[in-house]
């Protein structure tokens, strides 16, 4: 079980998180809102990314509050990133080697990258650069994380950029993740049809989160909300 | 040889191989193996210090070793070694420089080598720079390289600086005539007090030709690297010019890039980058469980492969 305490994040005067508290169990529970409500936010302050400034985190009744990166990873945290890192000479065979390196059943990067879509021998000795088109390297980084077999799976907008031909196996994938036994897995999503497949909805607005009942209760909130449009 | 020549020749050339292949072993100043094949034929010099190779004329493929090792300390070797290489002819040409120093004086070594590079031939020439030693005494590596390209003849080089020396001065010049190619990578890696200095000046007189130059380096500690490069063109020619450099501690790294066009037809680009480590590279990794240490280990050595 992974509780949110009072989590509230400020940086230059923005209240970007206001006090959020959430406690999430084993099943996919699936984190919408509106763009700029703090999504990304919340997701990086569960895996350390980001320190709050003030609340805590806890994990299995442990405080990780004050745990870097490394250790929560160490705990068996695993992040898909919003938008994927590139490196310079570090191959697509190289960062799923790496990312496999403590999972309990050894996945080779050939079939973690099949299960994300891939044509494995195609992409194993490429570089993680931008010579990969933005879809490719979200597939990657999808499979960086998935190759870990975390008990605690975060990922940021996954089906961004993905084509919809290729959706059905996305969740599908997330479906599985979904009855794993113990495992938390927390999906930063818009798609309605990833939506449908969640244990649990939490709706962000303005750095507020609150627990959705139903996809239905969802579209009313969102059809009611005022605070949901951008600009000035 | 012993082990600690065959240690050090191991890390300048792990593909060294005595089959098939002519090669020039030079120990504290002397050639102390030799060997020429049909494709390849490598003279001593008899003017001075150092070799010729001939490669022949449409040779197919020929395999060149010319490893130097240096395990006396506070010795200086300067050798001069010219490369023929025959009209369409194939050549993968290793050479590389290792030096063992343990004791209080300076060793140096300073290779002079020169390219002449008939038409339609190609060659890859790799080059492996490596300093070792307990002694206080410099490791100090100052290479020339000059290149000569005729007509569609290409040369690609791999030039790396693994580790250990000292300081180092490297100059590479080319002339590249007509359809003719270039394309050097380089890697560098500094660390304590050492200075690295990286000097290109590459004449593109013919149409067509082209030049890639791709220098990536890492400046830790206290050392200084300079990277400093001059492409002329002087045709119709097409030249990319790419230093990439990570500075760590309190290294310093300067990049000083000229380029001239000479006419409307050349199309030259430069791209200088000098920065650490990049901050969401170092997230990424440490999200798999890498300590941020491993992870800075792990994006250099990415980075330098
Ligand atoms: N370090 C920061 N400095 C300034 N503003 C920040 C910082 N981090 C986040 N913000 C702001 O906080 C808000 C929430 O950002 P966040 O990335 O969490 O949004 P999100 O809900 O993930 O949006 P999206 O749907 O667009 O991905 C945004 O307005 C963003 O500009
Ligand atoms: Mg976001």
């Amino acid at each position: 079980m992974l509780e949110v305490k009072d989590i509230s994040y400020v940086v230059d005067n923005k209240v970007v998180l206001d006090k959020v508290n959430l406690t999430i169990k084993p099943g996919l529970t699936v984190i919408t809102g509106p763009n700029g409500a703090g999504k990304s936010t919340l997701s990086k302050v569960l895996m350390g990314i980001v320190k709050p400034t003030s609340g805590s985190i806890i994990y299995n009744g442990e405080d990780i509050t004050n745990l870097s990166i490394d250790e929560r990873a160490k705990k068996g945290f695993a992040f898909s990133f919003q938008t994927p890192v590139k490196f310079k000479g570090i191959t697509v065979g190289d960062l799923i080697t790496l990312s496999s390196f403590e999972s309990e059943s050894f996945i080779s990067p050939y079939e973690i990258l099949s299960d994300v879509g891939l044509c494995a021998k195609d992409y194993v000795n490429r570089e993680i650069d931008s010579s990969l088109s933005g879809g490719e390297l979200k597939r990657i980084e999808i499979a960086s994380a998935l190759v870990r077999e975390a008990k605690v799976n975060i990922f940021d907008e996954p089906e961004a950029g993905i084509d919809l031909w290729s959706f059905d196996n996305l969740s599908d994938m997330f479906k599985k993740l979904k009855t794993k036994k113990d495992t938390i897995s927390i999906i930063v999503s818009h798609q309605e049809r990833i939506i449908d497949i969640a244990s649990n909805i939490i709706l962000i607005k303005q750095g507020k989160a609150q627990v959705v009942n139903s996809k239905k209760e969802l579209s009313t909130i969102a059809s009611k909300c005022n605070d949901c449009k951008g600009g000035c | 040889m012993n082990d600690l020549d065959n240690n050090l020749l191991n890390v300048i050339n792990e593909d060294f191989s005595r089959e098939n292949a002519a090669y020039n072993i030079r120990k504290d100043g002397v050639g102390i193996e030799r060997n020429s094949t049909e494709d390849a034929t490598i003279e001593p010099k008899k003017d001075k210090e150092g070799i010729d190779v001939y490669v022949k004329e449409g040779a197919e493929m020929a395999y060149v070793h010319i490893p130097v090792i240096i395990t006396k300390g506070g010795f200086s070797d300067k050798v001069y070694n010219d490369f023929y290489i025959g009209k369409g002819a194939n050549a993968i040409i290793n050479a590389g420089c290792g030096i063992h120093n343990d004791v209080h004086a300076d060793s140096s070594h300073n290779g002079i080598h020169r390219f002449f590079i008939e038409e339609g031939a190609t060659v890859v020439y790799i080059e492996k720079h490596y300093g070792e030693g307990k002694g206080d005494g410099k490791k100090i590596l100052d290479p020339v390289t000059e290149i000569h390209l005729k007509k569609n003849a290409s040369l690609k080089m791999d030039t790396a600086q693994i580790k250990g020396v000292s300081s180092t001065i490297r100059t590479t010049k080319a002339f590249l005539e007509e359809g003719a190619k270039l394309e050097i990578n380089e890697k560098i890696f500094t660390h304590e007090k050492q200075t690295a200095k990286t000097v290109f000046e590459v004449e593109l007189n013919g149409n067509k030709s082209s030049a890639k130059i791709s220098s990536r380096s890492v400046a830790s500690e206290n050392s200084h690297q300079d990277f400093i490069s001059k492409v002329v063109g002087n045709s119709d020619c097409y030249a990319h010019v790419e230093c990439d450099a990570i500075i760590k501690d309190k290294a310093t790294v300067t990049s000083d890039p000229m380029i001239v066009a000479n006419t409307v037809d050349a199309s030259l680009v430069h791209e200088a980058t000098i920065g650490k480590i990049a901050g969401e590279q170092l997230i990424k990794l440490m999200t798999l469980g890498l300590s941020k240490e491993k992870a800075e280990e792990t994006i250099i050595n990415g980075f330098l492969k």
